[in-house]
């Protein structure tokens, strides 16, 4: 590694010192003058007409500034929250699109539904107006899950959407698949619940609204992982605030997870009523608050089928998902159950047939879409579920089944029956980095040993591969995105040395100050020092699409390599001016530009300075300055993969399911900061890991009340929770497509997490009979499977 | 409404406040020492520890009013007046303890009672010390290994390493 600050070096973040100081600057920390405090409130139906609401006790109370309703702000031309994604459902009609109105007009649909915004001098006066506001509901039956919700006679939750149904959608070949499993030599099937999540960032979601009367101009500060996109979706489609006057600043966001990709509707309310009450107004979430109204995620309920031949080999694989898409469309929602998901059924294997159908579902529940893997993780939890029971039902050795149905490396590219092409990836490789690791081979000694103290273990494996990166613009919008999902990067070379880098990717934990940096101090030969990386201003960068789907390095590391090598290439045409010679002659390395063969050369910064005082420099062909924009669109996702091995054990007494090793071995192209790639993975492992042992957001059935709705319920991994992990990765099959090799690593860990928990926890319970558990695996759950199959035990004990 | 005074990172601090208003919030909102953090509205998140008198405190937990003539220590007071970092805060950066950085301002403060509580620290006794306070970018894993070189760097710089 010859650059100590450069590409693969675990260089320590330039973010921290402020985050560890106490000087960061999230939008709760920004004040404004003479600025006003919001407070929405919500419904405590889950389903429910609203004959009146009266406000004026609220209005006539200390401090209150204004109380706005849904009604307000629809006879002010408000328009509802869009839709990013369209799915077309199998019979080819588009999906239902129900309205979405910021404040709810005439109906709530999910408890928490946003109902009034109190604005005041305090905080603490608009919570206390808004107690005084009377709303006159009037229940209505409510559906809860996307069962009840599909049953003959559940209450219709949109008129726009007959029966709940959003779409119904399907991909693959049922043909090819159903003469497969007619000739199959054995199915395994199983039906899965994939829970419903909170993503819970740590930093509840936080907005400030302004507008500035002498020039028009809105500004919002917002919790968000991508400020252009909420300035579209805002400015064009609810608020009708053309971009040159709408300002979107994403300062430093405590964590996102996907929960905030999206478009809220307290953005809008800020917005449009920071004009009205010509102050400035903050909204920031309590934790309750996020319960009831941040995007939840999963929510799943599937039957899904492998067929195998009589040697193990994969056949088919069949799948029917019902996905709860809670209460309205959320921005991308419509695409995490169809092409995030089902486009990932093939996994790592070369089955040959699949095909998957998925009914979407409206619910009274708060609004479902991306969270941390967002589909991927849904469709490698019932494959992996699938491989393992399959595995155990033909008596094939876990790693030998899947090691006879990988797609080998010498098959790529590999087009998938559901529509992806593979570039790379080389499976085994990971699988036996990852057996090393959790000595696979001493398995059956530590099981024996553990049984001799009366603890059940088991070993469980999720094989994961993910298609990130997204997107190449043309195929999404071909499957329906009605956006561009290309990123931006801005790179300004200034007369004395320094780079700014502007990039539209943003950071919210991701540490892109620092990789970012070493990028560009690697590509232009200098000291990191003299790189600033800046992100989520609307006004400073340009149109960027943000961070979500890993694909900050892929796409967003990707635009700034493409506008370093512009700079570049303007450089060495000065430079070849400079210095005399053909262009073709001009080398540069190690941030200076050499004539071929001779001694003679200048550094990029001599250049720089050429470019903006340019008095010796080509003004016949070139113009002066040194700063260059590029956008970078893929050409294909990127898929990053591994193996990750769970070693459980389990009291039989208790129930409780302790981690007692757990190894990740990760392809994730090249790697430009270790540290920060194995910290990716920490935190995602947790998160799967959270799911399968601990979180789960619960709805009473009948009253679609949320009954896990804060941290005394939902039960959110703590320090104790878990283990510490063995990361491992290789560099040996970079991505083939972009400039830099890189694949991405923000969601791996969630991706095969709670597969990998799932399959151990099922597997240490083997012996007693148990072929299944569904998340989250918790004492209770656990101790129960165990014991409805010792009755005989139990009732000695 | 009554007035508060206390000690705030060595320096006094004076304010009047509701008699609702919580420690976190006289000092976010009055002293604008915004990084003691809120994460939670039941006291179970941990972004908002800070020290009063010495002990490690969810500021969120108690008025503004009790703490009334207190020494209270944020994560603005815990480095050197010349901004040498705590060796707590140095160990988080060292370790890649903090990913979004919302977390770590309670996150430190409890791991610096934490070590100083607690001679030979190990893994299990940091795991279980770290309870109350959430964390949800690291997985834990980078927090307790720079919690546990954070201890020993404090042990090491004993006992001039007073806070």
């Amino acid at each position: 590694m010859a650059n100590p600050t450069g590409i693969g070096a675990p260089v320590r973040r330039r973010e921290d010192i402020r985050f560890l100081t106490g000087q960061g600057n999230y939008t709760d920390d920004i004040n404004r003058a003479n600025q006003t405090y919001a407070y929405v409130l919500r419904s405590p139906h889950a389903h429910a007409r609203i004959r009146e609401i009266d406000v004026s006790a609220a209005q006539a109370a200390p401090g209150v500034v204004a109380v706005f309703t849904g009604r307000d702000m629809a006879a002010d031309g408000v328009k509802g929250l869009p839709c990013g994604w369209q799915i077309h459902s199998k019979d080819g009609s588009p999906m239902a699109e129900p309205p979405h109105p910021p404040l709810a007009v005439d109906i709530v649909r999910y408890v928490g539904d946003q109902v009034a915004v109190v604005i005041a001098d305090s905080l603490g006066q608009a919570r206390d107006a808004a107690e005084l506001i009377e709303v006159d509901y009037e229940e209505l039956p409510a559906a809860v899950t996307s069962d009840r919700a599909l049953a003959a006679g559940a209450p219709q939750i949109h008129a726009e959407a007959p029966g709940n149904v959003c779409y119904d959608w399907h991909i693959g070949d049922a043909a090819a698949v159903d003469a497969a499993f007619a000739r199959a030599k054995h199915v395994t099937r199983i039906d899965l619940v994939n829970t419903r999540l909170v993503p819970n960032p740590m930093e509840p979601r936080s907005y400030i609204g302004e507008f500035d009367r002498s020039t028009g101009e809105y500004t919002l500060w917002t919790s968000s992982q991508n400020p252009h996109v909420i300035r579209l979706l805002m400015g064009a489609f609810v608020l009708g605030i053309p971009e040159h006057k709408l300002r979107v600043i994403a300062p430093d966001v405590g964590g996102g997870f996907g929960a905030k990709i999206y478009h809220y509707a307290e953005e809008a309310i800020v917005t449009w009523a920071s004009r009205k009450v010509t102050r400035p107004i903050k909204w920031t979430a309590d934790r309750s608050e996020a319960f009831l109204s941040d995007a939840h995620g999963r929510d799943h309920l599937t039957t899904c089928e492998l067929a195998l031949d009589e040697n193990a080999n994969f056949l088919a694989l069949r799948v029917h998902t019902t996905a709860n898409l809670g209460a309205y469309l959320s921005t991308f929602a419509p695409s995490i159950p169809t092409y995030l998901y089902a486009t990932l059924l093939a996994g790592q294997y070369k089955t040959p047939a699949i095909y998957a159908e998925v009914k979407a579902v409206f619910t009274n529940t708060v609004p479902v879409d991306a969270y941390r893997g967002a589909g991927r993780p849904e469709a490698c939890y019932l494959i992996e579920r699938l491989v393992e029971n399959a595995a155990r039902e033909t008596g094939v050795d876990k790693v030998e089944i899947r090691r006879r149905n990988f797609i080998p490396p010498s098959a790529m590219p590999y087009n998938t029956p559901v529509a992806l092409t593979y570039d790379t990836g080389d499976f085994a490789r990971c699988m036996d980095m990852a057996l090393k690791l959790a000595d696979y081979a001493g398995f059956p000694a530590r099981k024996a040993e553990a049984a001799r103290r009366g603890k059940l273990r088991g070993i469980g494996f999720a094989s994961y591969i993910e298609a990130c990166g997204i997107a190449p613009s043309n195929v999404a919008g071909a499957l329906g995105a009605r956006a561009g999902l290309y990123e931006s990067a801005e790179v300004r070379f200034h007369p004395t040395g320094s780079v700014t880098v502007f990039t539209g990717s943003h950071s919210h934990g991701q540490g892109h100050e620092t990789t970012f940096a070493q990028i560009v101090a690697d590509k232009f030969g200098i000291p990191i020092e003299n790189v600033e990386i800046v992100h989520g201003d609307t006004s400073k960068i340009p149109f960027g699409m943000g961070t979500y789907g890993s694909r900050s390095l892929a796409v967003g590391g990707s635009a700034i390599v493409k506008a370093v090598d512009k700079v570049v290439n303007k450089a060495r045409k000065i430079a070849a001016h400079m210095l005399e010679a053909a262009e073709t002659d001009v080398e540069f390395r190690d941030g200076r530009f050499t004539v071929a063969g001779t001694d003679k050369s200048l550094g990029i910064g001599d250049i720089a300075l050429s470019a903006y005082v340019p008095h010796n420099f080509p003004l016949e062909e070139l113009e002066p300055g040194l700063d260059e924009q590029a956008f970078y669109d893929p050409k294909n996702f990127t898929y990053p993969n591994g193996t990750q091995i769970c070693e459980v054990e389990i009291d039989p007494e208790t129930g409780v399911v302790r981690i007692v090793n757990f190894v990740a071995a990760d392809d994730f192209g090249r790697v430009i900061n270790p540290m920060i790639v194995e910290g990716q993975v920490h935190g995602g492992l947790v998160q799967g890991i959270g799911q399968a042992l601990l979180e789960h957001a619960v709805y009473d059935p009948d009253s679609g009340q949320l009954l896990s709705g804060s941290y005394m319920d939902y039960c959110m991994p703590r320090a104790d929770d878990v283990p510490s992990f063995t990361v491992a990765y290789h560099e040996e099959a970079p991505c083939t497509h972009n400039p830099l090799g890189v694949k991405g690593c923000g969601e791996a860990g969630t991706i095969g997490g709670a597969a990998a928990v799932m399959n151990a926890v099922v597997d240490a319970l083997a012996d007693l009979g148990v072929t299944h558990l569904d998340m989250p695996a918790t004492p209770e759950r656990v101790w129960r499977a165990i014991n409805a199959r010792r009755p005989a035990a139990v009732a000695a004990e | 409404m009554p007035t508060v005074s206390m000690t705030v990172n060595g320096r006094p601090a004076t304010g009047e406040v509701e008699g609702r208003t919580l420690l976190v919030q006289f000092l976010r909102d009055q002293l604008r020492l915004t990084g003691t953090h809120v994460g939670c509205d039941t006291s179970q998140c941990g972004a908002c520890v800070v020290h009063v008198d010495g002990r490690s405190v969810k500021s969120c937990t108690i008025l503004a009013v009790q703490a009334q003539g207190c020494e209270v220590t944020t994560i603005e007071g815990l480095a050197a007046a010349d901004g040498t970092l705590h060796p707590m805060q140095a160990a988080f950066r060292e370790h890649h303890g903090l990913q979004c950085g919302f977390c770590t301002p309670g996150m430190v403060m409890s791991a610096v009672e934490l070590a100083r509580d607690n001679a030979g620290l190990t893994e299990a006794q940091v795991r279980e010390g770290l309870e109350g306070n959430l964390c949800r970018c690291t997985g834990y894993h980078n927090i307790v290994k720079a919690v546990l070189a954070g201890a020993e760097a404090m042990q090491g710089q004993r006992p001039a390493a007073a806070e």
